[in-house]
């Protein structure tokens, strides 16, 4: 069992000399290696991680520390760390070394957190299942046959199975929420822009985001609120203002959405929804049902936007300035698409052949633009409901994890699992995954909270009321 | 619309990527079940709707045009699979004298 329920108990227990953290450090690496087998994990950092908490521990015992000093964290292997090779979990990237830091990766390591591994993913973080990695399933911690969900699937398992503190993660279409929902934690997708995606390998650059998952609800935000905030390196990347949007005052007003609770949510997810409904009813805040009516529109404008971006984002794999290299002929126009059809997974290339078929001459307007429009109407209908409610409450996922290979080969069955997730990605809204009970066979599931932009803390404020006792 | 295995032909060879026979008919199908799901967009009336490029269309980002310091020409390189120490090399694609 853990000594320490949140990154400042564990800064205390430190301090206090009733915990070191090199010793914690070193029980984690062994836990990793005991549990080698969910395959959580691409590479760790053993030395360098004893080393830092060597010297953190003693930065805390003085109390001069950063803010998330002591914090052992996993990054998802498409965020850059300097010098350590990132695979983004494809063949194309097996020996790629990054020359910087990504800004979320920097923030997390000025502010003295400790990297202790790089996590698997699904390939170029495109997949719902943790099955596209080049370098194997990640398995979930609770029944090994089933998905962790993904993409980022290695994040997830490290810490729902107690590998490291906390994990950063990125949330393109889900790939935050919906693992953790599978692997029953607290997953955040933060609001598009928050935080800088400097150093995160592009997938689909108007969606992606950096999230974080943990166990606490105070350490999420105490990690997104050190990697929030302006970089000159991404110019999609937003002032940052200390947006306060709770209003003490008045009970939080909670929508609720008809149209997330169709027949296609499982049954112990939907009593585990009205259950917590109630509940915040008993805690006085005011519940009221809203509609959302084009989020069945939601997954195709996603998967046509997203492979869109995907398809010209991962042109730049040709084997010229980084990567693998497959040269067979001599010939420039060969040496590209040998390397190509030899480094990337089935998943992604499908993508790319998907985005380029909805770009190309004669299709894009009546896929690619025609989604665009509807991405505005998606979004049109999240600002009309929060002009009445606070937050959104619905599922994260429409069912528990599922067993291993059983999507695999049906890609249109993957992407509906993503049904609940995508909206929010469209709109670049701010959501929280939190840990809402198990099915009949321990499987843990989510729920998620949707505020409006840049109001990070009213999904805090509502996950801090529901695990209040009173 | 349904994609043809021309079509299919004519995609792979626009994002560079080899695909052989038996793939041709997978694409053809799997990329055909998944455009027919994204016919469902078209229910829906956009005739009025502009397109939304970015969730936060709106915020600007201007900045100084100043120079700024850049990677080094080492680090640039580091991750080619192959250089002559100044550049990237790839097979030559001109005819002539080496």
């Amino acid at each position: 069992m853990p000594l320490y329920s949140s990154l400042s108990e564990k800064q205390e227990l430190i301090r206090k000399g009733n915990l070191s953290l090199t010793v914690n450090v070193r029980d984690f690496l062994s836990r990793i290696e005991q549990i080698k087998d969910v395959n959580a994990f691409l590479a760790v950092f053993p030395e360098k991680s004893v080393e830092s908490a060597i010297e953190i521990e003693k930065k805390i015992i003085s109390g001069k520390h950063g803010k998330l000093a002591g914090l052992v964290v996993g990054v998802k292997d498409v965020l850059a760390l300097k010098n350590e090779i990132m695979t983004c979990g494809s063949a194309i990237l097996q020996n790629f070394s990054p020359v910087y830091d990504a800004t979320s990766v920097r923030k997390l390591i000025e502010e003295d957190a400790i990297i202790i591994g790089k996590t698997n993913c699904d390939e170029f973080a495109m997949g719902s299942s943790n099955e596209n990695s080049a370098y194997g399933n990640v398995k979930n911690p609770y029944d090994h046959s089933k998905v962790p969900g993904g993409s980022s699937g290695g994040s997830a398992v490290a810490v729902s199975a107690g590998l490291c503190d906390a994990a950063l993660g990125t949330d393109t279409g889900g790939s935050v929420r919906q693992p953790a929902s599978f692997c029953g934690i607290l997953g955040l997708k933060p609001t598009y822009g928050a935080v800088s995606r400097y150093g995160l390998t592009s997938f689909a650059s108007s969606f992606d985001s950096v999230g974080v998952f943990a166990n606490s609800i105070e350490d999420i935000f105490a990690i997104h609120d050190v990697i929030k905030g302006f970089d000159e390196l991404d110019s999609t990347s937003v002032v940052s203002e200390n947006s306060y949007c709770h209003d003490e005052s008045r009970p939080l007003r909670i929508g609720i959405p008809v149209e997330y609770f169709d027949e296609g949510l499982a049954t112990e997810i939907r009593h585990s929804a009205e259950r917590i409904i109630e509940r915040l009813k008993e805690l006085g805040q005011t519940i009221i049902e809203v509609s959302l009516p084009n989020m069945r529109f939601a997954i195709p404008a996603y998967y046509i936007l997203t492979t869109a971006e995907a398809s010209s984002n991962l042109s730049r794999y040709d084997g010229v300035r980084f990567g693998l290299r497959t040269e067979k002929d001599g010939l420039l126009s060969s040496l590209y698409a040998d390397t190509r059809s030899g480094g990337f997974g089935r998943e992604v290339k499908r993508r790319i052949m998907l985005g380029t078929y909805v770009l190309s001459k004669g299709y894009y307007d009546a896929y690619y633009q025609k989604a665009q429009k509807v991405r505005r109407i998606i979004r049109e209908d999240f600002l009309h409901v929060f002009n009445e409610v606070d937050l959104l409450l619905t599922p994260t996922t429409p069912t528990t994890a599922f067993n291993i290979g059983e999507k695999s080969e049906n890609p249109l069955e993957m992407y509906l699992s993503d049904i609940y997730t995508t909206s929010v990605n469209l709109a670049g809204l701010p959501a929280l995954n939190f840990p809402a009970g198990k099915d009949q066979n321990g499987l843990p599931f989510g729920l998620q909270f949707i505020a409006p932009y840049f109001c990070e803390d009213l999904l805090i404020k509502a996950v801090q009321l529901l695990n209040s006792d009173s | 619309m349904s994609v043809t295995p021309e079509d299919v032909i004519k995609i792979a060879s626009l994002a560079k990527l080899k695909i052989d026979e038996s793939e041709i008919s997978q694409y053809t199908s799997e990329l055909n079940k998944i455009l027919d799901y994204m016919k469902t967009l078209d229910e829906i009336d956009t005739s009025s709707v502009k397109p939304l490029l970015n969730p936060l269309e709106g915020i600007n980002a201007f900045r100084e045009d100043k120079k700024k310091e850049s990677l080094p020409r080492e680090e640039a390189l580091k991750n080619a699979p192959a250089t002559d120490g100044e550049y990237f090399l790839v097979p030559k694609v001109v005819k002539g004298k080496n």
